[in-house]
């Protein structure tokens, strides 16, 4: 295998037996982006200087025998992660040239682990998205076929770990933006417990929904990197005091007598029957290994696209606000007085889906329609929380489809605002819950796109999800799968 | 609360028909070290944007980190007004795009405060008390200043301010005169200093003002109200209320309805402008912060900030009235400020507490005054006017002595009793010395004597003066006038 394929603990092994250095992965992984993000997209800024040196010195720290698991091994964040003295954008017009003076904390925990990071990931514009084409930096290609979306908003996260750029990359998850790129592009993503990961310095789209988690090729790929980016985060005031945990201990715990709920919800009208398929495989596969399989009800999950449209954009257009044109954003050339300042500004700044999700927002918070709106979803999120509740009375995991089909083509949705939503159909009760959430490779349809299973937990289960998922992906090959690139194009 | 207060006659021949109707809102600024989302410090006066970070300035991914100091703050006047302190408040977004409001929101809060219903006793120039209904205090932040002096075509925005905790104190429309108004405005301004949550600095805008007011027939429901912004001052508050009676009489009495806005009170023509109407107002399409989780009050740390409450304003004045043997007025007057009430008791300490009282009040008060000083830097230490006071009291010197002593080490220090030796001050005691001097004034003013031995009583003020003259002023006056008149009314 090439380097380039390997998981995180062969890379590991590599450098402490000094197959290759952190320099030379570097450089070879650098030299793979260089090929292939023409073709993807899914790099905006590449930090090929700032990777060096950090391989530099993590190298020598492995000669000084320091042994920390992901001390030397690449990765690459969203780019809505703010990072000291490079730029972070997220994907938007309005922070083309935007130095953030800080790094987010998920940044600077895994940077002093020793990790080195190559680059900045496209994304959906301020992470609103389903298929990474509100990017101002355009869309991101995914690897399996280059006429088809990655999904979003992770999607640059998403494609890169895909294409094998980089082993492993963070992402965010505000209604499904890890698990549905994930399952788009084949590989395993992981939406945590809500406060789990520290949302410091993570560029806020809806706060109450935001989570940052990992994207990897596996599930213990994932554990890894959540083993550092969760942790309580002073700075975060929604941060778990007992956010941290070790989530490598537990991976490989058989599953004898895991009790799955299966939600009828999740496979009525519109599935994919090709996804209905494979997911059923899946579910087949856990009770292959004893897991004990039963129908449950998730009766509010109907309700959740809606619900979250309301909320969601309600969040969004004030967390936006500071977007205006006065201090580090983009500012209007054309503007006569302070009202222009802000119109002229934002107008040019941001895209049409950042918006219409800001329009949408701003009527249901105002007067008159609050309680119509906004009150009213905060009543249906917390039905939506209740069925949680009951079902993890009775089952500990509750398994479905990430997604209602496989990836899309491009362009496919961009008129449907609605069409688009709905591809969020199955993550965003998640979210609107707090729960933790898994997305991770069932199989392939015919035409040779990924297919995505979802494991949905009780709060603070994201260990347990992580143990399913390894299980499986120890009996089965699906994340194996690698898309076919053309490297020899450049 | 309500209550029926008696229409009130107002400056400017106010017809007795109207009743005013006034409310407050006060923003105490809390003077914690540290802002209350953030750890710049608060500190007035520092360049431009250097007191700032990446959470005031509302960089992006910047959360706020609520400071539990300010917390401690809006409790400890919650206990003093006997307020209603929530168990469970709730941060909210107030939402309007202003330059100096970084993240386009305050932080605030809405449907939920920290503070609930209390009271504060008001007293009355006529020795009334009135009971105003506070109806909330809430935490936010402050924004920063907009500087649109020393730049041409352009403005610039400061945001060392950004992010200082304040706590907005609204009463309900209980106060029916513009004193009254004054006074709750006095009274809550000694509350928050005595309490050390607020330098109550209103030049520097530490302790802000908006008064609601409305006019209407006595009985009636309350009028359409006016809401006066900028009132920066006692005297300001005053003025802009009498002002806007006049002019909502004006109108109404003109057939003519007041329309609900925002008025600017200018103080330089001492009259309000309209700012915005009802129409104009802001959405501020409130809802509750999700980067805060709700603020729970839990008893252990409420019963802490309850016993680290200093004495109140009115414990003390009762305790004044009590132990110094004061008037209400009096004890009024010198409880408060935090301030001058320990500077009267470290006069106090030991001497007569009336005459101590007449020094702190008369002469410290009035000096100060004409110098425009505050107590908190008076140039007199307290130790020294009470040695003042003692020598008083012992007879060292007499009163008239005194002041000119006073004077001196007001303006210019020194030790009391060393000036008293150097210069000869003691006053003279001693009966024969007093009584030869009495004895030499009558002989030398045969006419007076014959004047006032004939019922011309009142020479006997012209003797005094004679012989405090002749004793520049040394003479113990109590001795004199014994001796004058056992002198003049002695056969011949």
């Amino acid at each position: 295998m090439e380097l380039h394929d390997l998981s995180l603990r062969q890379l590991r092994d590599g450098l402490h037996k000094r197959d290759f250095s952190a320099v030379e992965l570097t450089q070879t992984l650098l030299k793979r982006i260089h090929i292939l993000n023409p073709q993807l997209n899914a790099f905006v800024t590449i930090t090929e200087n700032e990777a060096l040196a950090a391989a530099a010195k993590a190298d020598d720290r492995l000669a000084a025998g320091e042994n920390g698991l992901l001390l030397g091994l690449p990765l690459a964040h969203k780019d809505i992660f703010c990072t000291a003295d490079v730029r972070t954008t997220c994907g938007s017009k309005m922070l083309e040239h935007f130095v953030a003076p800080y790094d987010a904390t998920v940044v600077a925990r895994l940077a002093a682990e020793g990790m080195v990071t190559l680059g900045k990931l496209n994304m959906d514009e301020f992470a609103m998205g389903s298929s990474n084409e509100t990017s101002h930096f355009g869309p991101v290609c995914n690897p399996w076929d280059r006429s088809m979306v990655p999904g979003g908003s992770s999607g640059g996260s998403a494609a890169a770990v895909a294409a094998g750029l980089v082993p492993v990359a963070t992402g965010t998850d505000t209604g499904g933006s890890i698990r549905q790129p994930a399952a788009l592009c084949g590989i395993t993503g992981v939406k945590p417990t809500y406060g789990r990961v520290s949302r410091f310095g993570m560029i806020a789209f809806a706060s109450s929904l935001d989570q940052g988690g990992p994207m990897a090729r596996s599930a213990e790929d994932c554990a890894l990197l959540l083993n550092v980016m969760a942790a309580h985060d002073p700075r975060d005031s929604t941060s778990h005091p007992a956010a941290a945990s070790d989530f490598l201990r537990g991976l490989d715990r058989p599953l004898q007598g895991l009790r799955v709920g299966v939600p009828e919800e999740f496979f009525g009208e519109g599935l994919d029957p090709e996804v209905a398929a494979a997911v059923q495989a899946g579910i087949a596969e856990l009770e292959r290994q004893g897991a004990v399989i039963q129908s449950i009800r998730l009766p509010n999950n109907p309700h959740a696209v809606s619900t979250y449209y309301v909320l969601a954009p309600a969040e969004a257009s004030s967390n936006l606000s500071r977007f205006d044109g006065v201090r580090y954003t983009h500012r209007s050339a054309h503007i006569e007085d302070l009202t222009d300042l802000y119109k002229q500004s934002r107008y040019e700044g941001f895209g049409a889906e950042v918006r219409r999700r800001i329009l949408v927002g701003t009527y249901v918070l105002s007067a008159g329609y609050y309680d119509a709106y906004y009150r009213k979803a905060q009543q249906v999120r917390s039905l939506i929380r209740e069925d949680f509740r009951r079902a993890f009375a009775e089952v500990d995991v509750i398994v479905g489809p990430t997604t209602p089909g496989p990836a899309f083509p491009l362009g496919a949705k961009n008129d449907d605002p609605v069409a688009m939503y709905l591809a969020d159909i199955y993550t965003i009760a998640v979210n609107l819950a707090g729960i933790p959430a898994v997305s991770l490779p069932c199989g392939l349809t015919q035409s040779g796109l990924p297919i995505g299973m979802q494991l949905m937990g009780d709060y603070f289960a994201d260990d347990l999800l992580l143990n399913v998922a390894h299980r499986y992906q120890q009996e089965t090959e699906w994340h194996l799968k690698r898309p076919q690139l053309a490297v020899g194009e450049a | 609360m309500a209550f029926e207060a008696p229409a009130v006659g107002c400056g400017g021949g106010m017809s007795m028909d109207w009743e005013v109707v006034i409310g407050l809102e006060v923003h105490a600024q809390l003077n914690t070290a540290t802002k209350i989302f953030c750890a710049c410090p608060t500190t007035f006066g520092a360049a431009p944007n250097t007191h700032t970070c990446p959470v005031c300035l509302a960089m992006p991914g910047a959360l706020p980190v609520l400071n539990v100091a300010a917390v401690d703050k809006a409790i400890a006047l919650g206990l003093a007004i006997g307020a209603e302190l929530n168990r469970h408040s709730v941060f909210a977004r107030k939402n309007y795009f202003y330059p100096d409001l970084p993240k386009g929101y305050q932080i605030s809060q809405y449907e939920l405060p920290v503070v609930g219903k209390g009271t504060l006793t008001v007293q009355m120039a006529d020795g009334s008390e009135k009971i105003v209904g506070i109806t909330r205090a809430h935490l936010e932040e402050d924004a920063g200043k907009s500087l649109h002096e020393a730049f041409v075509g352009q403005s610039g925005i400061d945001l060392n301010r950004a992010g200082t905790p304040l706590l907005e104190i609204v009463s309900e429309p209980d106060m029916r005169a513009p004193a009254e108004a004054v006074a709750y405005l006095k009274k809550l301004h000694a509350l928050v200093r005595y309490l050390n949550i607020c330098d109550g600095n209103m030049q520097e805008g530490s302790f802000r003002c908006d008064a609601n007011v409305s006019l209407r027939r006595p009985g009636a429901p309350f009028g359409t109200r006016a809401e006066i912004k900028n009132l920066n001052s006692f005297r300001f508050l005053e003025k802009a209320i009498e002002y806007e009676i006049l002019r909502q009489r004006d109108i109404l009495e003109s057939g003519g309805s007041i329309v609900q806005e925002t008025r600017l009170y200018d103080a330089n023509r001492d009259e309000t402008r309209s700012m915005r109407s009802k129409e104009e107002a802001n959405d501020y399409r409130y809802f509750p912060d999700p980067d805060l989780l709700p603020l729970v009050l839990d008893e252990a740390r409420i019963e802490r900030v309850r016993q680290s409450l200093p004495e109140l304003p009115d414990a003390k004045r009762d305790r004044f009235v009590a132990q110094y043997h004061l008037s209400i007025y009096d004890a009024g007057v010198l409880t408060a400020g935090r301030v001058l009430a320990d500077y009267y008791e470290v006069v106090a300490d030991g001497v007569d507490g009336k005459l101590a009282a007449n020094w702190v009040m008369g002469d410290l008060l009035g000096a100060l005054n004409k110098a425009g000083i505050e107590i908190e830097d008076c140039p007199l230490s307290a130790e020294k006017l009470r040695v003042l006071v003692q020598r008083i009291e012992d007879k060292t010197i007499s009163g008239k002595i005194a002041k000119d002593l006073f004077e001196e080490i007001f303006h210019q220090g020194g030790d009391i009793d060393a000036l008293i030796d150097s210069r000869g001050l003691r006053q003279i005691t001693d009966v024969a010395a007093i009584a030869s001097m009495v004895d030499a004034i009558i002989a030398a003013h045969p006419s007076q004597v014959a004047d006032f031995r004939a019922g011309k009583d009142k020479l006997l003020g012209f003797f005094v003066g004679q012989a405090m003259k002749a004793s520049q002023g040394k003479a113990n006056p109590d001795q004199v006038n014994a001796l004058l008149l056992e002198r003049l009314h002695a056969p011949e």
